[in-house]
């Protein structure tokens, strides 16, 4: 069984993206400026990374002060190190504009459904994430581009999010609202061929037909960017399908995190993309690996009247014991399931990171022998 | 009082802490006072079914637990169980509205579903927290069919979003059917009826997500219920420092092994413990200063399972420290 070596990852100049999925909370932010700093620091790559939605003083440990949509020097990393907080209204705008002129992206931006989608469409998140990551990507500034994906309900709504615009995009539903707007704003429904008529009816009744021609404009003014947006979902799906791109899927020791961790290394398989390995963060060790859990609390007990203290401490010996044992069997679990996909860890640190020093600390302890494993 | 007043409780936290697991307990408490209540989850991870070890629960609201002390009988209410998905949520909106029946199930080839439910804006949200004030107004034979609602919400991310997503609808549509269901489901949602509880772990982001929550669904109108903090860790350290020689002491009198090794272990162990433990007390502090109701669930060694759950529900039943 082969162990994930971040610095062979990090330092091979054939690897030019780096993807962290991953369900939220198991530190996958971190784990992705952690990565940042130390191809940057020790492996001497141009690297920018791209996150989402970062904690506060984490960003702030980056530099990052406003969602500018713009890759950004970290100044207290040493080598070139970018980091850049992904705005995704900012990234549609900038996709509608690269598509039509200044005259037809000022209608489309003030229309109320372009405002509604480009700010709070479930999935644009995750579209405007692999936008931003064709975008960086096109621009061959970076030796290597390190990608946080958005914390979504699942991990798997990242790749499936172009997925669903390019089915949308060849649906009749796209087509019958264009319709109109194609004929120069005739009555919405007049064009449409009789097999649409009563689907045509039901709509209006259900929408109501003021939404409908919002809608219908909406879409119409759209409607010659549609096949540059596939375009460019399907570049960078290619993108994320080459061997230049590493996947690496972040975790927590918990049964939750690591099955959803489960899900995504199959998912990345059946679209033939490439798993470079599992990062399990907050992974606990045991200090005093003589004294076995049940032990330590039947001593507790026996000590607890005249050695308090040490009672204590022996039962938070035993908590963390059985802790780690179930942290290890759920960790198994997963190598079981995928024995070719190899594993990082981080130790559980006590406090939360926010500054360089705290990300160069687990970015040694990624590189460094696992521990804890089997 | 009865605890937990409101019959609509949406659970909400930051992903990673807990919610689905807080919200069946939730359900299992309600149902313990003897309430017939629902268990709704509005993601499509199946996590009720997960939890409750059951094969993926269909969209269709199912019995899945009964409360303490066990059986209708002694007065406890039954739990159902629902997943809502959107699709089966639109075809039978339409059908309740415009009786369509099975005809509605033609709109699928159009792609029409496929928009309406991840293309067109917050339409998804639009459906689910549309079902969500149906469960909880639904009434059969003039009573109502639920006493309390529990859902499994959004994480904090999304939860303002996703709650206020009628009012955006409402502002869209400017006339006509969708603007009137609209601010039905507004004015529900806004109404003594509804409580939002947030859950968190004495973890740094958590806090953070749950106050920044708050004050956004303050900034919505929305009502706030419970802060409920999970697998919260036990004291189990009577002090703040600890020494090499009170440990050994404590080793040798135990009959353990006290060699150096050890001993530095096991410091070392409490000392990461006490860290953790003071980063959690100034988290505690931060939660407090938000001016919720509190209240804490121990972390369950081995795993969530029904007995746990019960567990849980009991200390919920408990009420939040005011």
């Amino acid at each position: 069984m082969s162990d994930l070596d971040v610095d062979a990852l990090l330092g091979n100049p054939d690897i030019r993206i780096v993807v962290c999925c991953g369900s939220g909370g198991v530190g996958k932010t971190t784990t992705a400026a952690a990565l940042g700093v130390r191809a940057a620091e020790v492996h001497g790559r141009r690297t920018v990374v791209l996150t989402i939605d970062p904690a506060r003083r984490l960003a702030q440990s980056l530099g990052l002060v406003e969602l500018d949509n713009t890759p950004r020097a970290v100044p207290e990393a040493a080598g070139e190190l970018h980091a850049m907080m992904l705005d995704m209204k900012r990234t549609f705008d900038d996709v509608v504009l690269a598509h039509t002129d200044a005259k037809r992206a000022e209608e489309i931006f003030a229309n109320p459904f372009y405002q509604a989608m480009s700010s709070t469409f479930a999935g644009t998140q995750e579209y405007m994430a692999m936008e931003k990551l064709g975008h960086l990507r096109a621009r061959d500034e970076w030796d290597l581009i390190i990608v946080d994906t958005p914390p979504s309900r699942s991990a798997l709504d990242f790749l499936d999010a172009p997925a669903r615009l390019s089915r949308f995009l060849d649906g009749r539903m796209l087509r019958l609202l264009i319709a109109p707007a194609r004929a120069g704003g005739r009555s919405v429904f007049s064009l449409v061929t009789a097999s649409f008529s009563l689907f045509a009816k039901l709509m209006e009744r259900v929408l109501g037909g003021q939404l409908i021609s919002d809608l219908s404009g909406f879409v119409g003014a759209l409607d010659n960017m549609f096949g540059g947006f596939r375009d460019r979902a399907e570049e960078t799906y290619r993108i994320l399908q080459a061997p230049e791109t590493a996947f690496l899927v972040v975790a927590a020791p918990e049964p939750d995190a690591v099955r959803e961790a489960d899900y995504f290394a199959g998912r990345l398989a059946e679209e033939r993309m490439p798993l470079a390995g599992l990062v399990v963060n907050r992974v606990h060790e045991v200090y005093a690996p003589d004294i076995p859990a049940g032990e330590a609390l039947a001593a507790a007990d026996a000590v607890e009247a005249d050695d308090p203290v040490a009672a204590g401490a022996l039962r938070v010996h035993a908590r963390l014991v059985a802790q780690v044992d179930r942290e290890q069997a759920v960790t198994l679990r997963f190598r079981e399931a995928h024995p070719s996909v190899p594993v990082a860890t981080v130790a559980a640190q006590p406090a939360d990171v926010h500054d360089i020093d705290g990300l160069r600390k687990i970015g040694t302890a990624l590189s460094a022998d696992p521990v804890n494993l089997y | 009082m009865t605890r937990w007043p409101a019959r609509l409780h949406v659970v909400t936290g930051k992903g990673g802490t807990g919610k689905t697991t807080v919200a069946a307990a939730l359900a299992l408490a309600l149902a313990s006072q003897g309430r017939r209540t629902l268990l709704m989850e509005v993601e499509g991870r199946q996590g009720i079914a997960q939890l409750f070890d059951r094969d993926p629960l269909p969209y269709q609201e199912r019995p899945i637990a009964v409360g303490w002390p066990g059986t209708r009988a002694e007065g406890a209410g039954e739990v159902y169980a629902l997943a809502v998905d959107a699709e089966e949520a639109l075809l039978e909106y339409l059908d309740m509205f415009y009786k369509l029946g099975r005809a509605g199930r033609a709109l699928r080839k159009f792609g029409a579903i496929d928009f309406a439910t991840t293309v067109a804006p917050g339409v998804r949200d639009v459906l689910l927290t549309g079902k969500m004030k149906e469960a909880v107004t639904r009434t059969v034979e003039g009573r109502r069919a639920y006493d309390a609602v529990v859902i499994d919400a959004p994480p904090t991310g999304r939860i303002g979003r996703f709650l206020n997503v009628t009012a955006e609808t409402a502002r869209l549509a400017k006339m006509g059917p969708i603007k009137t269901q609209s601010e039905g489901v507004q004015a529900v949602l806004r109404s003594p009826v509804t409580s939002v509880h947030v859950v968190t772990l004495l973890e740094e982001m958590p806090v953070q997500e749950t106050a920044d929550a708050i004050m956004e669904l303050r900034a919505l109108d929305l009502r706030v219920g419970s802060i409920i903090i999970n697998a919260a860790q036990p004291d189990l350290l009577p002090t703040a420092k600890i020494t090499q020689a009170e440990v050994r002491r404590g080793l040798v009198a135990a009959g353990l092994p006290a060699d150096k090794g050890t001993v530095a272990g096991l410091v070392a162990e409490s000392r990461a413990y006490l860290t953790r433990r003071q980063l959690e007390e100034g988290l505690r502090a931060e939660l407090a200063a938000l001016g919720r109701p509190m209240m804490a669930l121990p972390a369950l060694a081995g795993g969530v399972d029904l007995a746990g759950l019960h567990r849980l529900a009991g200390i919920l039943l408990g009420g939040p420290d005011e």
